[in-house]
């Protein structure tokens, strides 16, 4: 394997954990708290704007051979989800080489709109799950088309324009500490959540957790969806109001905190991140649930950027991870959800697809988000999440 | 198709002249020779018209299909405009919108294009959209003088990133105790389906037009081979025919094609007349030369034994008269023929009496007939037109002039008259005319006892009388105070009559 990671950790990663797969993680906590104070002074500054000032990327890595030609992914997806994928890519095209670069959502959007502005950048692949940025992006006209058999594969409501593609498809999944909750309490729909918020028991105090979504476009995205979706979503950020619910950012803290026990229940996680936390012990904790109501899917898109420098090779990636090869790869990694009757409960019809259509474009819109996130500030407060 | 030539019959003609179809070949052979068949003048034509109507379609179709196109998808951008204006209230002084759903869920009706919005306030501040997205500046001109418009919607065509866009604005009014003035609300969207749609609906118009021209040429080749069926019975027919079968055709056939079938009626009939004219000639020849010819041998032989020389010597001025006479018999004769044959087949032409009259009188034929005899020609100034033929009307008038030298009282009279719409050329003598029971006999075809003299009495009169019915007239006689006249009346032309 060649393969390096440079991890530049920062925001509310609260602890590097375990030593599985994901151990090479190496922190740079010291720049934690500065940037943290810095976000804090200027969210309130630039609540209105889509970009709050997170402008580099977390970690990079490179994949493939000296020799081969190295083209750029730009991506919101954790180095260790991707690895194999990458791997198989570069083993099976020894030709390119990967550099790539992890970033947070906004941080990922903002570069991505400042490379399509200046028309010059380094990205060759922009690959995001804040599906709604992507879809401005594209209909900003910074993407490049491109058709093969294996995208116009895709349904119709993964793809839009021949220039955005959804590869992945990921349950939006409710996750609980096994350990500390009694199985029976777990809530397998919005409802029981909400009932089970509503009884304001002091135990879930302070211990329920999303995501939040000023911090993470993929956050604000699945809320976004949850209020157009039912009218749950209210009640729901009523509830998270009586109990004291914790916003805060990332995937892989929320699950960390769950599986610790800091949190009992965390709302609107992406499943796939599951996959990423798999430290003995540490999943043993965590319980997932697809919510029988409705459960959203969420495809992660694949964008190639006007100003790539290397096209034929984020077109030659896009169609590995569109083949047979590179899905069932995607599928071990968690990424491809594949519906088992005999185990998940989950009836079909309450699949919910976030669909990849230019009716993403009103969760980008300054105002529906101000206020949006002025309804959600009402509830966790203006003041950065509780640690 | 192909027939021996031997079973055609003769090819020429009575008169002698080749007939149409000397070579022997079949008709069809001659319509392949002319420049292009029916069938492919009419596929060329409805060719180039499905050519000229396609590019005509096309044209058409494509402003059709476009302005459709426009007008539907300006509908849905109209539509999603008035669904944000609708969204937009007034909170804290302010005007906020909330982007509803349904707007951009209209626009996605136009799936892969991209889209555009904007809402401005009275001052045109962005309040939410995209900040490149601005009404022209014409559009508060154009605003203003579509003020009374029910919506004053204002649609504009503009360029975003490169790629021709439609746009359409929007204004909301608001009269608020906090908020005055107007908002308004910009949407476009890309042009990727309105093309699609002119396109589709182009692509479709032509293919209606080509199946439909398809259909008509089909229907063009059945329409002309059922046409033409009649022309092949037709063929059929005349194949199988005798040929001395000459009465007409009665087939029958299309309005068109039977033009084809009445001119050749017609022109059986005149040969059938003429191959009868023929035949009489022939019947009238052997029947009146056989006894002048009989007399001849008589009297020759007679000469041949007569030993006196004196006799023989009368006997051989008498058979050179005979022969003389026989001479002009055969003359008239041939005459009569000629006039026969011409009055059927000669074009008609406007000819003068007058002329006619001079050339039989400065012909000088009586000058031989008649030697010495006193002729007086009677015209006057103004012409006497009819429609005939020449040289018809000139063999009646000399067999008129001779007819009178020969058997009226000089001195004779040749004159040109007219009375009651008739022309009337006339030959007086000075005689008191024939017996009337000759006169009743006078102008049958022929006449036995003047054959058997050897003399072309009647004859002359008969070619008259034929000149005078195949050119509408008629032969009278009439005892006038200056003695005997024949007269051949002819009617005078419509505009002169």
């Amino acid at each position: 394997m060649i393969s390096r990671f440079a991890l530049l950790h920062r925001l509310c990663r609260p602890s590097p954990t375990g030593t599985g797969p994901a151990a090479p993680y190496e922190g740079a906590r010291a720049l934690g708290p500065i940037v943290l104070g810095l976000t804090a002074a200027l969210a309130t500054a630039l609540a209105l704007l889509s970009a709050p000032p997170l402008s580099a990327q977390e970690a990079t890595a490179r994949f493939g051979t000296a020799q081969g030609t190295p083209f750029a992914v730009y991506s919101t997806t954790d180095i260790a989800i991707l690895r194999p994928a990458l791997e198989a890519f570069t083993a099976a095209n020894p030709d390119l080489s990967i550099r790539y670069e992890q970033w947070g959502s906004n941080a990922l959007y903002a570069e991505a709109r400042q490379q399509c502005r200046t028309g010059a950048g380094p990205a060759d692949v922009i690959f995001s799950s804040a599906v709604h940025q992507m879809v401005e992006l594209v209909n900003s006209a910074c993407a490049r088309p491109y058709s093969s058999p294996r995208t116009q594969a895709l349904p119709e409501t993964r793809r839009w324009r021949d220039e955005l593609w959804g590869v992945t498809h990921e349950p939006v999944v409710t996750i609980y500490n096994r350990r500390l909750m009694p199985p029976g309490e777990a809530p397998r729909t919005r409802f029981e959540l909400l009932d089970l918020m509503r009884r304001a028991d002091p135990r879930y105090f302070g211990r329920v957790a999303t995501y939040d979504i000023e911090a993470s476009g993929l956050g604000y995205l699945l809320a976004f969806a949850d209020s157009l979706e039912a009218t749950t979503f209210g009640a729901l950020l009523e509830g998270f109001a009586r109990i004291d619910a914790i916003a805060t950012c990332c995937s892989a803290e929320i699950i960390e905190g769950v599986s610790e026990g800091r949190y009992l229940i965390a709302y609107n996680v992406l499943g796939s991140y599951l996959q990423l936390q798999s430290a003995p012990g540490l999943n043993a904790n965590v319980g997932v649930i697809l919510p029988e109501d409705y459960t959203l899917f969420l495809s992660r898109a694949y964008m190639i950027p006007r100003s790539a420098g290397k096209p034929e090779a984020a077109q030659r990636l896009l169609d590995f991870l569109l083949g047979p090869e590179g899905r069932e790869i995607l599928r071990r990694s968690g990424l491809v959800f594949e519906r088992d009757p005999d185990v998940q409960g989950l009836p079909e019809s309450s699949e919910r697809a976030v669909e990849i259509d230019p009716t993403l474009l009103i969760a980008r819109d300054r105002q529906r988000r101000a206020s949006f996130i002025a309804q959600w500030r009402s509830v966790f407060g203006d003041a950065e999440p509780a640690p | 198709m192909a027939e021996p030539r031997s079973d055609r019959g003769p090819d020429r003609t009575p008169d002698g002249r080749p007939s149409g179809r000397r070579d022997g070949s079949p008709p069809f052979r001659r319509r392949a020779r002319s420049p292009a068949s029916i069938q492919l003048r009419v596929t060329a034509s409805v060719l180039a018209l499905l050519l000229v109507g396609g590019v005509g379609v096309a044209i058409a179709s494509l402003a059709y299909g476009q302005q459709a196109a426009r007008q539907s998808y300006d509908r849905l951008l109209l539509g999603a405009a008035q669904d944000i204006a609708e969204s937009i209230t007034i909170i804290n002084g302010g005007p906020v919108t909330a982007l509803p759903l349904s707007a951009f869920e209209l626009l996605a009706q136009a799936p892969d294009d991209r889209i555009f919005y904007a809402v401005r306030n009275a001052g045109g501040a962005l309040l939410t959209g995209q900040e490149d997205v601005a009404p022209p500046a014409a559009f508060r001109e154009a605003r203003e003088a579509r003020a009374r418009d029910r919506s004053g919607a204002v649609f504009y065509d503009a360029r975003m990133q490169d790629e021709k866009a439609r746009f359409v604005s929007v204004p909301r009014r608001f009269a608020e105790r906090d908020y005055s003035g107007v908002v308004t609300v910009t949407v476009g969207q890309t042009m990727l389906a309105r093309n699609d749609m002119a396109y589709m609906l182009t692509r479709d118009a032509l293919i209606a037009a080509g199946v439909l021209g398809l259909m008509l040429m089909g229907l063009s080749v059945l329409v002309i081979r059922s046409a033409l069926r009649p022309m092949e019975r037709i063929a059929e027919e005349m194949l199988a025919r005798d040929p001395y079968d000459l009465t007409p055709i009665i087939t029958p056939l299309p309005a068109e094609l039977s033009v084809l079938t009445e001119a050749m009626n017609r022109f059986m009939g005149r040969l059938d007349r003429q191959v009868g004219a023929m035949r009489n000639l022939i019947s009238d020849t052997a029947h009146q030369l056989r006894t002048p010819v009989a007399a001849l041998r008589v009297q020759a032989e007679l000469a041949l034994e007569e030993e006196d020389a004196a006799k023989r010597q009368q006997m051989v001025a008498r058979l050179a008269g005979r022969t003389r006479s026989l001479g002009e018999l055969l003359d008239q004769m041939l005459s009569r023929a000629l006039v026969i044959h011409r009055t059927d087949s000669a074009p008609r032409l406007a000819v003068d009496l007058r002329d006619v009259a001079l050339e039989a009188v400065e012909s000088g034929d009586h000058q031989l007939l008649a030697p010495g005899a006193e002729l007086e020609l009677v015209i006057g100034e103004a012409p006497v037109c009819v429609l005939a033929d020449e040289m018809s009307l000139q063999e009646a008038a000399k067999n008129m002039l001779s007819n009178a030298l020969r058997h009226g009282v000089a001195p004779v009279r040749i004159g040109v008259s007219t009375e009651r719409g008739n022309a009337v050329l006339w030959v007086e003598d000075s005689g008191p005319g024939p017996a009337d029971d000759l006169l009743a006999r006078i102008g049958n075809r022929f006449e036995r006892s003047a054959a058997a003299r050897g003399q072309s009495a009647g004859l002359g009169l008969s070619i008259v009388q034929s000149v005078a019915s195949a050119f509408g007239g008629d032969l009278t006689f009439a005892v006038t105070p200056g003695g005997f006249r024949v007269a051949l009346r002819l009617p005078l032309p419509e505009e002169t009559a």
